[in-house]
């Protein structure tokens, strides 16, 4: 297999290092004298960095190489081997993966720089880094991971740190309550993905179970089998990436840090079930009804969520649902089988998302941890970095041409239309002007007209250049982003389409021009709706509105939580409080007892014979060896 | 005339095990065991005697060669257990009583 590289080894171990010294430094200074918040900093940043240029590196290699020979591997060592399955934790680096290890390793960078500003005077800043640090490498190894069973290490282990960093300020019960939400949630989808990946090696993986062997044996696979790992994975990548039925943890999840939310919940970690998708794009492409499946749920969650993300009035909230919205539209593209459109959109949205938590996050720690919209207003002058990193961002989120997703979201919706799936990009259509609508509300009222809480408003001061810088670079990828992957019809020759191709299993459609352009045009139009509606209503002045009628429905979220806990989650604890009191008791324990009872009795029989004096022990053994010796004489006849 | 040693052989182990049975002080308790030993010696060599042949007495050599560095490390014993508990009677050593 030609080229091995060690580096790429590295990539994942340099912020597990970094988690480990930060973390082992913690430990030993929490509770005594704390080391400086400085020195934490410059531990937890090292590796993510780190990783950076290593992966710039990888990126580099790949590229001097001949597009159908792009992949590096590295085998680390032999995990396990148990009969035909032979794992290796192994690592390998294609165009998809080299460019998930790119915005991975840079938004994380960036996000970790920003951490040092937002974390600053909390007591708990080690910990804080050393999680950021495991999360980072967790995010690695699933990315790079050469096969279906290292990508779940990943897969777990970014799950643990997410739930980790939810409950981050675990003084408050209602935040630990929000990280067992996401982590028990998320075990239901992680069910979905171990059946997957053993119906997958049921299938085909006796040959090997590493991406490349898997993909050159993608054609044995019988057509049942093949839906049957389609779905299951699906329902893996819904619980990751907060699809319909799974998304309501992610909402909840908004508890953490606001760091936590841009890297964890928006940019990375949500993203990865998209790039399972693309990754086992060789399995979905030979079976349609998945894919259909797969962009039905997307859409309809990009809708339920857009829905949702109108009614918000908790900053973070609204972009939670947007970001569940845009994760939906992923799907779409995956679904529709434009892989490299699904993981463009993965790619401009790390950006332009991380960006506006980044800059929302500017915003609470400016008012001193508010985050209801309707206690803010009129911070365009207070703080203008920030409002123009977050403007920047919105346009982005929001698909204003030039921006970046603007051109992602398009390619997705033209492939939607161009593959026929003309429902799908109708829906589509429609959430495009209610995320425009939501954004620009969220933006306008934050920002716009008059302070809503003065006295707030006048102790607001910007943040420090170690958060004001991030949001600076970022911004400038939510702008830059987009026109990598320009299409044809405005000149460009989509680098990120043609980069990613020898990794994906894709035909691109080809609607002609005028499709595209009916795309184009409606988006647009879409854009320009949503933006104008909120203009009217909250550009000048607003008040909190009070919810009547259908209107409270979808501010209360259709009810969907209530739903469930009736549903689901009472049953089961019914269930578990029947079992505990009447099956526990008398079932499983009850043989037990007896059990020990009968031992007690008997160890009470025979104590008799145990009295402690030496002479009587010495009278049972003369007695017992008489007794063999009898025993032996009569059977050699003597 | 061999039936008249082995007889006085198995009188002798008799009343080393009813020593070691019946008496509390632990020194007795020990010469009663070196009178069992002895009497297992006199079996061996009246029956070497009996068949010419000298394994019986290599065998009560080894057996004295035991009961002197048993007589040592016994005697040795004997003197921690009265440091420790100021007496020598057996019946004060009853930790294993159930």
């Amino acid at each position: 297999m030609g080229h091995d590289v060690t580096y790429l080894g590295f990539i994942p171990l340099l912020p597990l290092l970094g988690a480990l010294v930060v973390g082992l430094i913690y430990l030993a200074t929490c509770q005594g004298k704390q080391i400086s918040e400085r020195l934490y900093g410059i531990l937890g940043c090292i590796g993510p960095v780190l990783s950076l240029f290593m992966a710039l590196k990888v990126f580099f290699a790949l590229r001097a190489l001949p597009a159908e020979q792009r992949f590096l591997t590295h085998k680390a060592y032999t995990w396990f081997s148990v009969g035909d399955l032979d794992v290796s934790m192994g690592f390998l680096a294609d165009p998809l993966s080299s460019l998930m290890l790119l915005f991975v390793t840079f938004v994380g960078s960036l996000i970790h720089i920003y951490s040092i500003g937002y974390m600053a005077g909390d007591k708990n800043f080690g910990k804080f880094f050393a999680y950021m640090n495991l999360f980072l490498g967790s995010m690695l190894i699933l990315v790079l991971g050469d096969g279906p069973v290292v990508m779940f290490v990943g897969w777990e282990g970014v799950g643990l740190c997410s739930y980790l960093l939810i409950s981050y300020y675990n003084e408050d019960r209602e935040n630990v309550v929000a990280g067992n939400k996401a982590f028990i949630v998320n075990r239901i989808g992680d069910l979905g993905f171990v059946l997957g990946m053993g119906f997958l090696f049921w299938g085909i993986g006796a040959d090997g179970f590493d991406y490349l062997t898997l993909k050159a044996n993608a054609h044995h696979l019988t057509a049942p089998i093949g839906l049957t790992v389609c779905l299951l994975l699906f329902v893996g990548a819904t619980g990751k990436s907060a699809q319909i039925p799974l998304y309501v943890w992610l909402p909840d999840a908004m508890a953490g840090p606001t760091p936590v939310s841009a890297l964890i919940h928006a940019a990375t970690m949500v993203t990865a079930g998209v790039y399972m998708v693309a990754r086992f794009s060789f399995i979905y492409a030979h079976v349609p009804v998945a894919g259909e499946v797969v962009a039905w749920i997307g859409i309809l969650t990009a809708l339920l969520a857009a829905t949702f993300g109108m009614f918000q009035s908790d900053i973070k909230k609204i972009l939670a649902y947007s970001t569940v919205s845009q994760l939906g539209y992923m799907f779409v593209g995956v679904g529709v089988s434009a892989y490299s459109a699904g993981i463009f959109h993965v790619f401009t949205h790390a950006f332009f998302k991380a960006l506006l938590f980044l800059g929302a996050g500017s915003v609470i720690l400016a008012l001193h941890h508010q985050q209801d919209i309707w206690k803010m207003g009129g911070l365009k002058t207070k703080l203008p970095i920030t409002y123009w990193t977050m403007l920047i961002g919105g346009l982005a989120l929001a698909g204003c041409p030039p921006f970046s997703g603007f051109f992602s979201k398009d390619e997705i919706l033209y492939s939607a239309l161009a593959t026929g799936h003309v429902g799908i990009w109708a829906i589509g259509v429609l959430v495009a002007g209610m995320t425009a609508y939501y954004t620009f509300r969220m933006i306008f009222v934050v920002f716009h007209g008059s302070p809503r809480d003065q006295k707030s408003f006048e102790h607001a001061q910007e943040s420090p250049k170690v958060m004001t810088i991030p949001l600076i670079i970022l911004a400038a990828g939510a702008i830059f982003a987009g026109p990598l992957n320009m299409p044809a019809i405005f000149g460009g020759n989509q680098l990120i389409s043609h980069w990613l191709a020898p990794s994906l299993v894709e035909h691109h459609p080809h609607g002609g021009l005028a499709l595209e352009l009916l795309a184009i045009g409606a988006s647009v139009l879409a854009f320009v709706i949503g933006i104008s509606i909120a203009y009217r209503k909250y550009a000048v002045t607003a008040d909190e509105p009070v919810f009547k009628g259908l209107y409270n429905f979808a501010y209360n979220k259709f009810y969907v939580d209530e739903f469930y806990d009736t549903v689901i989650v009472r049953p089961y604890r019914f269930v578990g409080r029947a079992i505990s009191k009447i099956f526990e008791p008398y079932v499983v324990d009850a043989p037990v007892q007896a059990s020990a009872w009968l031992y007690r009795m008997l160890g009470l029989a025979f104590k008799v014979v145990q009295v402690g004096y030496v002479r009587i022990y010495a009278i049972y053994m003369v007695i017992g060896l008489s007794v063999m010796s009898l025993l032996i004489s009569q059977s050699l006849n003597l | 005339m061999i039936s008249q040693y082995l007889s006085l052989s198995i009188i002798l182990f008799c009343l080393g095990i009813l020593g070691v049975v019946s008496r509390r002080n632990v020194f007795i308790v020990f010469m009663a065991i070196e009178l069992m030993l002895n009497a297992a010696n006199l079996g061996f060599v009246a029956l070497a005697r009996l068949h010419l042949n000298m394994d019986g007495h290599v065998l009560a050599m080894m057996v004295m060669a035991v009961a002197a560095a048993e007589a040592a490390l016994a005697l040795a014993v004997i003197i921690l257990l009265h440091k420790h508990k100021g007496n020598l009677d057996t019946n004060i050593f009853s930790l294993l009583k159930g």
